[in-house]
């Protein structure tokens, strides 16, 4: 076929091929994407993918979807999960981002976020023999059904779907020369991913990590940790116990890491620890050296009304546990997709992107990566949707 | 006129049906609360088979010059074809699957096997239609624009051709409703309906995706599939030419027999103005019509067997309308209201009736909007007394007063019936007015037979006398002219 004739080119065909996929899967690009955009003609409306995933579930790019190939203990109630991600998984993440995971239980699809724990792209690792995996690393908390559920029973081989890493917690490339990692209990997930990856890269810097957990045998990768400190000579992990030394106080800091004032800092962990360090860096003048990532907190939603924020619109409302978020959204001066506004036809149906909701019908919850209609839902505490 | 008060046709107080209205609501609580796995397998099985069954059948038509690889692939496209239709496509874009959470098997993002789009149909169908259900001028699905389905609506000339156009919107089902949806689509939004064809015409939003979607449905079954098959490429259009046509009259008769067989109600805009969340599932009860299927069938029509079920919990699972339905079965007996049902085959005929029917003037027609098979309201009862009823003082009265005066007044002394001490509402009304027209009708017929005998009497007696007088008269004739 020639390159170029008479306006016809082969990436014009190309993309005329790849359009079905184009506007049909929300997943990333995949190399097979001529080959499905063509076989979509004849499967319109459907993707070959729907076809494709009744044989092998990771055979489709319609939404990102993995297999869990192994639950890896780290500690009585943390586990890695490693992951084989399906068509469209984009493997150029940076390290420290987090990415959204979809569970199953009883009929109904779950949704959280947990930081990737692996390097970006470490399909090179001798290890893993080449294989495309990612991991992430998940920690029962005692309010938290999903994450326990993970923790205490996921089988290797369950299928689980997976949202496009992000976040802006990440180690920039080329590293900073003094790095200073302060971090607690599960905070450490990220910060995992930033140390495998200065160490896969072979420049870990001068680099200084403060770890708290109750008790020794609460440490996640607490082996990983002290290897590294032993074969790097530029990475120092120091580890506090606050089951016998109480917590860390920010006090001590001059003691254990004099030049603190001239690191860069990524912390990670419970609220009050981080406000603290907020206050103390601010204190410092140095608020701008400090990068913090906030976990979501578990809140059961007992909550009534609350700050809702209209993403997109850019908008956000004060509102009561009576009003709905359709009728705080017109409040506000969004345009709040609708139609019968008693629930019965999904005209007005947004997705959830933080916070809880309440359903007026049933009383039923809903959280961070459901989709829900607002006609019907009210706030149950501070909340975000995507409109 | 169609129904102006469901109170007083349904002969149910306000409190009566906003009890109803929280039996309903408890219906459907329990159902939500107790969707789990099982019924998450159900429908990925369902959207499995349909794919495998889609598979089969395209693959058999390959060998499609063969005539049992065309009967066979045929039908297996049929069959997968109505699945997709009924029990995914409408289904699941009613939101019923949503609770899963799972992205691809939700109501904001599947695409439907049909010439119009999912968007465009949800709006018309999900939103105008659930929520106007049968009410005149405001429900587009009462006879899709082209039919008249009730006399409430004025006959015109053109409803000559009512039969003829039954037949193409029943084959061409699919381009029907996809026109239909892209009408109320752009009603909606506010643009003119004006020409909808491409190419520069009329460009907007509800026209492209319009022409976009019905081209590729198009290329699929008409170009692309055949041109794979090759030298069966004539087969195979036939195939899916066929297999669509089944599915259209599948889905059509499946559509009729849930609104418009007897015993499914209109309404007027009046009641809709001021109703309440209980007299919303009253009408959707009243509007609806079911028709008996076992497992096999109620599967095929996306369980829309069950359409009073469905209107009344238009996003509750379809798999659980069986279970649901013997509920309702239960609150339609306590609260003595009709649960309009039948065989398909009678269902289709009652509805079949009514639009040729309703082809001819009413002049030709005996009954009115009142009191017809297909629509009655309120006044249906005027004029009648029925044994367990006070009587209703004609329609007179009815010009007067408003029908909930009239129930205000009469509340006390009905309801229950003062024997068996149960509800008396709308079956037990509907049943002895049947009973109590009939002996008007009988009553009046015989007043006329006696009018006529007495008429005929007379006619008789005055005969003989004029006989006798021109007997008389032709004597003295004759003895005028003998003396002449
Ligand atoms: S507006 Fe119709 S479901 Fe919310």
């Amino acid at each position: 076929m020639a390159s170029k004739s008479g306006g016809f080119s082969v990436r014009g065909l190309r993309e005329w091929l790849e359009a079905p996929v184009a506007e049909g899967g929300t997943a990333g690009r995949t190399p097979l994407d001529t080959l499905r955009g063509a076989a979509a003609r004849i499967t319109t409306p459907l993707l070959p993918d729907d076809y494709a995933h009744l044989i092998n579930p990771l055979w489709s790019a319609r939404e990102l979807r993995g297999r869990i190939v192994e639950v890896r203990k780290e500690t009585a109630d943390a586990a890695t999960l490693v992951i084989k991600p399906g068509w469209g998984f984009d493997f150029k993440f940076q390290p420290g981002q987090y990415i959204g995971i979809g569970v199953l239980v009883d009929g109904r699809w779950h949704w959280r976020s947990y930081s990737l724990t692996c390097p970006p792209d470490w399909s090179g690792d001798p290890q893993h023999k080449g294989k495309r995996l990612i991991s992430i690393a998940v920690k029962a908390m005692p309010e938290g059904f999903l994450s326990s559920h993970i923790v205490s029973g996921v089988p290797a081989g369950t299928i689980v779907r997976l949202a496009a890493p992000q976040g802006g917690f990440v180690l920039p490339d080329p590293a900073p020369d003094k790095v200073l990692f302060v971090t607690a209990g599960s905070g450490i997930t990220p910060v995992m991913a930033m140390l495998r990856t200065l160490d896969r890269r072979d420049t870990v810097p001068d680099v200084l990590h403060i770890h708290s957990a109750r008790t020794p045998d609460d440490i996640m990768f607490g082996e990983e940790l002290r290897e590294l400190h032993e074969r790097r000579p530029g990475f120092t992990a120091h580890l506090h116990l606050t089951g016998e030394q109480g917590k860390f106080a920010l006090a001590d800091l001059d003691e254990v890491c004099p030049d603190w004032r001239a690191r860069e800092v990524w912390a990670c962990g419970p609220l009050p620890m981080l406000d603290e360090i907020e206050k103390h860096w601010a204190a410092a003048g140095l608020a701008d050296k400090l990068h913090v990532e906030r976990f979501e907190i578990e809140r059961n939603a007992t909550a009534e009304g609350g700050t809702v924020t209209f993403a997109k619109a850019g908008r956000s409302a004060e509102v009561d546990g009576a009003t709905t978020l359709l009728q705080a959204g017109e409040g506000a001066g969004v345009r709040m997709p609708f139609g019968c506004r008693m629930g019965i036809c999904q005209t007005c149906v947004v997705t959830l992107t933080e916070g809880h909701t309440r359903d007026l019908r049933n009383g039923k919850e809903h959280r961070a990566g459901d989709k829900i209609q607002t006609c019907i839902s009210v706030a149950a505490g501070d909340c975000t949707v995507e409109v | 006129m169609a129904i102006t008060d469901i109170k007083a046709f349904a002969h149910l107080s306000a409190a009566d049906i906003e009890s109803l209205g929280h039996e309903l609501d408890t219906i459907r609580r329990d159902v939500e609360s107790s969707l789990g796995a099982k019924d998450a397998k159900y429908i990925r099985r369902t959207i499995a088979a349909q794919r495998i069954i889609e598979a089969a059948g395209r693959a058999t038509l390959f060998a499609s010059k063969k005539r049992w690889a065309w009967l066979t692939g045929t039908a297996l496209l049929s069959v997968a074809k109505i699945i997709e239709n009924m029990e995914l496509g409408h289904n699941i874009s009613h939101g019923q699957w949503d609770w899963m959470n799972d992205p691809e098997i939700h109501s904001t993002t599947w695409e439907w096997d049909m010439t119009g789009t999912s968007g465009q149909w949800k709006a018309a169908h999900n939103y105008s239609h659930h929520m106007y259900t049968n009410i005149l001028d405001m429900d587009d699905d009462l006879g899709f624009g082209i039919l008249r389905m009730t006399r409430d609506e004025e006959w015109k000339p053109i409803n000559l051709v009512q039969p003829v156009a039954n037949l193409f919107l029943a084959a061409l089902f699919e381009w029907g409703i996809a026109l239909h949806d892209l009408s109320a689509q752009k009603e909606q939004m506010g643009i003119p309906p004006t020409s909808f064809f491409p190419p520069r015409h009329v460009v907007n939003e509800p026209n492209k995706a319009f022409w976009r979607k019905a081209g590729k449905q198009a290329a699929k079954d008409f170009v692309i599939y055949p041109a794979l098959t090759g030298p069966a490429w004539k087969s195979t259009l036939k195939a899916n030419a066929t297999a669509n046509l089944i599915r259209n009259l599948w889905a059509y008769a499946v559509i009729f027999c849930g609104h418009f067989p007897d015993g499914a109600e209109k309404f007027t805009e009046e009641q809709f103005e001021n109703e309440t969340q209980g007299e919303w599932y009253l009408r959707q009860m009243l509007g609806s019509a079911n028709f008996k299927a076992g497992p096999a069938m109620g599967f095929m029509s996306g369980n829309l067997s069950y359409q009073i079920e469905h209107h009344l919990f238009p996003d509750l699972p379809s798999n659980r309308y069986p279970e649901v339905s013997v509920k309702v079965r239960e609150l339609c007996d306590k609260y003595d209201l009709p649960y309009t049902t039948g065989s398909l085959g009678k269902q289709y005929l009652l509805a079949f009736r009514t639009i040729h029917k309703l082809a001819l003037p009413d002049q030709w027609l005996k009954r009115t909007s009142d009191d017809a098979p297909e629509t009655s309201s309120e006044r249906k009862f005027a004029g009648i007394s029925l044994p367990s009823m006070p009587t209703w003082n004609g329609s007179e009265w009815l010009a007067e007063h408003s029908a909930s005066d009239w129930l205000a007044e009469h509340q006390p002394h009905w309801g229950l019936d003062p024997e068996t001490g149960e509800r008396r509402g709308l079956r037990s009304a509907m049943q002895e007015a049947k009973v109590a027209l009939k002996e008007k009708a009988a009553h009046e017929k015989q007043v006329l037979r006696e009018a006529k005998a007495t008429l005929q009497e007379k006619a008789r007696t005055e005969t003989a006398l004029l006989t006798e007088k021109a007997q008389r008269g032709g004597w003295l004739s004759r003895k005028l002219r003998r003396n002449g």
